[in-house]
Order: structure tokens, then sequence, then C-alpha cells
């Protein structure tokens, strides 16, 4: 069990009596970000505050110390992942990582060869291989979902020997259900197909395993679990980190260049880290992942478990809610308020202090499916309780009153 | 027409009338018509914007898409207060009302039902919900000034 009245304490967000603006603090956007444990924020403050010197440039021992903090950093985030510290690149993000993913691969595909995606991707893991895609003729094509879901059965009906990329998130960022990432990547596999796995709302609440899984590259952002801003992972394997091309040109990814216009790479995964990199967010990504594992993964996947269960089943008992994703698996609730658009939901929501999100959520091809052009969303983390739950549902149900905001 | 801005349930119902029975709402194809799309990656929103600009004047204004209740009651009494005005009088409204939005001195008299939004500035996020339509327009009047008008 989650104490969150003492977790809340090693957070400076819950500091202020718990409250925002006069009314207690309901923050449910954590799919979209998270808030930062104080051991957080001193891991990253420590670079500025005590060590600051440039990584993998200095002879001198201030230099050195901080090449051993952030490889020490890489070390703690690989085991994080259950990967080996020389596959793990730090990124700016997820976006970065998806980034660095297609256009690292864009050599080895060619005219006619196929992506397979979902149509509930985040833009992130759209938009990169819509570019690909257009550069080199390449074919998009998209998972059947099942209720939402993606399957080993729908995967199926669209692999075959063309298709050389599956790239999801193991967990949607509108519906929240989880893929069986390990099934999809064998499936994938045994067509020869590379598997990307999507980690932005994953990582931060279910154990990650990439030996496992056996995906060959997995991505994410530090900010979405308790970690800084512009922190982020590209996990790949070795051989293929080694065989792709990174994005970014400059600094310490070289080990050589010349005159005659050739160079010569650094090892992976400095190949992946041009130019100088976010040193202190990747300590303070490190101390996320320590903060997490200490709470420990299952623990947290089953406090948001509950959290959505009694939120489900209060928000059933409004006459005036649409639920479309009662069976999810993960903290995140979608639903719409009848009558009432997403937004002015959020609005009416905002003004008691419960923070949702409105919108497409960056997953623009889902629209369809569900029906209607914009949702709520509530998005639950180990911090969150039952008041937080209580103060939603009292909020929805009191959502026709949206135009209170402008006028009480 | 004035209100009485005391009355809070006037102003509310002339919102939800507006977003419940949307006025001037069709979708033009007539080409003598400017239209222009608002939409953007931070709104919802998805309205277009179809003004017949004459000689000068604002002759007929038209809109379709969605949003949510403040974007489309803006838009709405927005498309029933245009037509009949020359194109540095309705830049002149969309001023007031722009000033009004922001929290700053405004002059009421113009404003019509479009005062049922003199709070938004309460809620700062919503401030491009309530002049959406308001902005189409006035890029619908500037790309008429782009054929060479200034």
């Amino acid at each position: 069990m989650i104490d969150v009245a003492k977790i809340r304490k090693d957070f400076p967000m819950y500091s202020k009596g718990g409250l925002y603006r006069g009314l207690p603090l309901t923050y449910l956007d954590n799919a979209a970000t998270t808030f930062k444990p104080e051991a957080v924020l001193e891991a990253q403050d420590s670079y500025y505050r005590s060590f600051t010197a440039n990584a993998h440039r200095g002879d001198y021992s201030l230099a050195h110390d901080v090449d051993v903090a952030y490889e020490g950093a890489r070390k703690t985030v690989a085991a994080f992942l259950h990967a080996d510290p020389d596959e793990v690149c730090f990124t700016s993000g997820d976006t970065m990582g998806l980034n660095e993913v297609a256009f690292g691969l864009e050599k080895f595909l060619k005219k006619g060869d196929e992506i397979l995606l979902s149509e509930g991707e985040h833009a992130s893991n759209v938009l990169p291989w819509f570019v690909l895609a257009r550069r080199k003729g390449l074919v998009i094509r998209y998972i059947p979902l099942h209720d939402g879901r993606i399957t080993v059965e729908g995967l199926r009906s669209v692999l075959s020997e063309r298709t050389k990329v599956v790239s999801i998130a193991r967990v949607g960022n509108v519906l929240g259900y989880v893929s069986d990432v390990r099934s999809l990547c064998a499936l994938a596999h045994q067509y020869g197909a590379l598997f990307v796995e999507d980690g932005a709302q994953s990582v931060a609440h279910l154990p990650s395993d990439v030996k496992d899984t056996d995906v060959d590259f997995l991505v994410f952002s530090g900010h979405k679990m308790c970690g800084p801003l512009g922190i982020g992972v590209l996990y790949g394997k070795r051989d293929l980190l080694e065989r792709m091309d990174p994005l970014l040109y400059g600094g310490e990814m070289n080990a050589r260049f010349y005159e005659d216009g050739s160079w010569t790479y650094s090892d992976v995964p400095l190949k992946f880290e041009a130019g100088t990199q976010n040193i202190a967010g990747a300590l303070g990504l490190a101390a996320a992942c320590r903060y997490l594992s200490e709470l420990g993964l299952e623990q947290i996947a089953e406090h948001e478990r509950t959290l959505r269960r009694l939120a489900v089943e209060k928000l059933r008992r409004l006459s005036n809610v649409v639920l479309y994703n009662e069976d999810g698996d993960t903290g995140i609730v979608t639903f719409n308020v009848k009558d009432v658009f997403a937004q002015d939901v959020a609005s009416y929501l905002s003004s008691k202090g419960v923070f949702v999100r409105s919108g497409q959520h960056c997953a623009k091809l889902l629209p369809p499916l569900l029906s209607c052009q914009a949702t709520v969303r509530a998005s639950f983390y180990f911090y969150n309780d039952e008041a937080d739950v209580d103060r939603l549902v009292d909020g929805c149900a009191h959502a026709e009153d949206f135009l209170d905001v402008f006028f009480a | 027409m004035s209100f009485s801005l005391d009355d809070p349930m006037i102003l509310r119902g002339i919102i939800m009338d507006h977003y419940k029975n949307p006025r001037n709402f069709e979708e033009v194809k007539d080409p003598r018509y400017r239209t222009i799309h608002m939409d953007s990656a931070s709104c919802i929103d998805d309205i277009y914007i179809h003004v017949l600009i004459e000689d000068g004047k604002v002759v007929d204004c038209k809109w379709h898409g969605s949003g949510c209740a403040i974007s489309m009651a803006s838009t709405s009494i927005l498309s029933e207060q245009v037509p009949g005005l020359t194109v540095e009088e309705a830049e002149e409204r969309i001023d007031n009302f722009n000033h009004m939005l922001m929290g700053e001195a405004y002059s009421k008299d113009e404003l019509g039902e479009a005062i049922c939004f003199l709070n938004v500035h309460r809620e700062p996020a919503r401030i491009t919900c309530a002049n959406i339509g308001w902005r189409g327009l006035r890029k619908a009047l500037r790309e008429d000034g782009k054929d060479g008008q200034g």
C-alpha cells in the first residue's frame, strides 16, 4: 500500500498545505507531466551547486567527478530498464528519441517498405514516420484496434515480409490500455521487423524490462516519471545503435574527422550524444529511477488501478458521464460529460481545483474511433488519493454549470 | 440593445442560446467569400469563417465547425454583428471586443450581446476561445488588404 499522505511530503508541489489558489490541489494530468520529489530536485541541483564541469572533456579532477556522476546516472537508468549502460543514450525526451530511431533507420529502408503504427499513437510516434515515408516512399499502415486495444491478432493481420518497423506505445496516452509488448515484439521479429516501444506512458507506471520483452528500441521522457524536463532516454540494442546513423552531429559523438570530409564515430552510446549533454537532467532522472524503484513499480501500478476503479465506479453512477475506457488498465480515465464540450468541462473542473486535460491529447487519428471530437482525460499517479477521485467526480456531477466559471 | 450586467442569468442565457442554436451556421462554397480556417495544435476548436467583403464593406458572414461553448457562441454573435460594417468599423469592433476580453477599458455600447463574455478575463486560458471567430474575421479582413488596400 502506498501511503499518499507520507509520499506528498516528498513533493514541494504539495508543500503549501496541499493547496493551489486556495483550493485542494487535485492534479490529474499526470499523463502530460508529473510532479518532482525533493530527491530529484536535489540531484539535479547538485550538478549546478557542487560539481559543474563538462563531461568527457576535461582532465582535471572536477571534470572527472562529473564523468563519474554522469556515467553513474546512465548505469542507474540502465538498471531500471534491465539494459546495458552502453545501450542507454540520453536524449532531450521521448520526441527526440523517436526522431533518432526513425531517421537513424533511414538508410536501411527503401521504397515500398512498410511501417506499422496504430491510430492511437501520439504525434511524436507518427510524424517522424510520415516524414520518412514521404522522403523514402515508405508505406504507413495501421494495426487495427480491437475495442481500442492493440492485439497480437490485429498486428498479425497487417504484418508481412514488407514490414520493416513496428512502432507503438506500450500504454496509449488517450485510453491507457497496456499492450502486450513481449508477444507483439516476438511476432514482429518472426517477420524480421524491428520493434520500437514508445514508453512515454509506461515507463513511469509499469516495470520495464528490455531483456524480457526483447524490444529493439525503447524511448521515453524523464519528466513524465518524476524526473526533470529536457532529459529522456533512447534505449537501443547495441548492434543496431552501432549500425544506425545519429540524428545530431557535433562534439563528443565523433572520434576523428578529416579535411577530406570523412569522420569516424565515437562508440555507442556517445555516438548519439552530440554536444554538451543535459548532465543535471541525467542526474535528476537517475534520482527519479531510484525514487520509483524504492516505491516499487508494481505498487505504483496497483495504486493507479485502485484509483481508476474507484473513479470509474463513481463516474458510472453519474447519468451525465460517458466513459470511453471503463476497462482500462492504468491510471488514465477518459470521458465526456453529455452536452458539455470537453474543454468546458476541463475549465469548470479547473475552477474547482481539479486539473485535467481536454482535447485530442495529440492522438489526432483516434477521434473517429471514439465517435467524438474531443475527450476529457484524468490521469492518476501514486501521489493521488481517493479525495482526488471524489473531487473529480463531484466536479463532473455539476459540469453542466460550466458557465459558473464566468459568472459566479 | 443593452443588457443588465447585473443579471448573470441573462448573460448565461445568451451564451447557451447561441451555443445551442448557432446563427449563420452554414458552409459556404461561393468563391466570392473569403474563408478562414481557425484551428491550432493547442486548441480543439475547428472553425471556418466565411466572409463576403464588397466595396470595403462586410456584406455577409457565415461560419461552421465545432468547438467549445465559448468559441461557438462568440462566433455566432460575431456573425450577426458584422454584416453592414465597413472593414475599418469591423476592425474597431474586434479591437473593442478584445479590450473587454483582456480586462481593459472598452466601450459597452457597440458590444450588443457580445457583452456576455465580459468575465472571460477571469479565466485567461479561455480568451483564445472567446475570440477565435473574431481573430478569423480579422484575418479575412486583412487578407483583403493583401490584394492592395493596405
